[in-house]
């Protein structure tokens, strides 16, 4: 090998390696610094005239789902699955919360009645409560232990299977983060 | 009224220090114009000395990338998110917190890739010292090409011998002809 074949080699490497490694990262998988922490704190005035504030629910296992009408077709394909699982935990300590983000209020509305959502939902003024959560898109649906941590992540669409795994997770009081 | 009272004061002290030797009317009135331009520049050196919030908002947007963006900065991205961000560092500069402060508030949130120059530890030295690493590479790059390209020059010059005398007379002749 040519010594020039060679200095091209050595220079273009690291450059190779470091382009490789940034373009093959999933931004969506970075885990949450907060996770481990205690959630941020938030209250959401409610599309029903109601408020929730996150304070009121410690003791409760928490799922919060950042949402938008639209977020096609990844906030229509988990719409169901939520609604069964909060149906499914809603008399066991369970409390589930959905954030509108960043939508028209008739669209959202629009979005509620045809899922036929019966847990608290509410819009995100000012995308206070996505910014709090560090959320980089929707959906993302984040769970809180009943210490008030938050427990784990999961960016894109949620099946019913993933939300009844950290629910049961949390519910029995598995230590273990992700 | 105040306007005539501060001119009376002036005519009179005028009065005095001309009795005085010296000071003329014509000189206070140069002082108080050079002293009103002064006072009039005064809050345009303030107002550079401390920038204002939206000239901070502007700067500690920049640091921050935009989440929804593909290498845009919280201050250059036209998203709505990017907008609200601008809001939350508008806010929390009102709350009198720290340009790091607020910083920090956006890396717990979103990790130390909201930042869109990495701080200057761990892995991240690799990218602030990989350049400095790699200069006297490129150097050494450049000096290698120089000495092969002066070597090669020098190679494909023709040897300066010694002209045959054959041909040296030869060419003599060409050229007393011309001539």
């Amino acid at each position: 090998m040519s010594v020039k074949k060679f200095f091209i080699l050595v220079s273009a490497t690291p450059v190779l390696a470091l382009l490789a490694y940034g373009l093959s990262r999933d931004l969506g998988s970075f885990p949450s610094p907060l996770i481990g922490r205690e959630a941020p704190s938030f209250a959401l005035s409610l599309f029903d005239g109601g408020t929730f504030s996150l304070d009121e629910h410690r003791g409760k296992v928490v799922v919060i789902n950042v949402w938008a009408s639209w977020c096609i077709p990844a906030c229509y394909n988990e719409a169901p699955a939520l609604e069964a699982a909060w149906q499914r935990y809603r008399e066991r300590d369970v409390v589930f919360v959905g954030v509108n983000y960043q939508d028209r209020e008739a669209a959202a509305r629009e979005f509620l009645a045809r899922f036929r959502h019966t847990f608290p939902n509410g819009p995100d003024l000012g995308s206070r409560v996505s910014i709090a959560y560090g959320v980089r898109g929707v959906p993302e649906t984040f769970f809180i232990d009943r210490d008030g941590r938050l427990a784990h992540r999961h960016v894109g669409e949620i099946s019913f299977d993933v939300l009844m795994q950290q629910i049961e997770r949390l519910l029995n009081g598995a230590g273990g983060l992700s | 009224m105040m306007t005539r009272a501060i001119k009376g004061t002036i005519d009179a002290e005028n009065i005095v220090c001309s009795r005085d030797g010296g000071v003329t009317p014509r000189h206070l009135r140069w002082s108080v114009c050079i002293l009103a331009i002064v006072l009039s520049l005064m809050p345009c050196s303030l107002w550079a000395a401390a920038p204002d919030l939206e000239t901070l908002v502007r700067e500690i947007a920049q640091q921050l990338r935009c989440p929804v963006c593909q290498g845009l900065s919280v201050s250059d991205s036209p998203s709505e998110l990017a907008h609200e961000m601008r809001a939350v560092v508008r806010e929390q500069l009102q709350q009198g917190k720290t340009r790091q402060e607020i910083l920090d508030y956006f890396v717990q949130r979103y990790g130390e890739w909201i930042l869109l120059a990495p701080p200057k530890r761990g892995f991240n030295l690799v990218i602030w010292l990989l350049p400095f690493a790699l200069l006297p590479v490129g150097a050494l790059a450049v000096y290698a090409g120089t000495r092969r390209w002066v070597r090669n020059r020098q190679a494909a010059t023709p040897p300066s011998a010694a002209l045959d005398p054959r041909y040296a007379e030869r060419l003599q002749r060409e050229l007393d002809s011309y001539t």
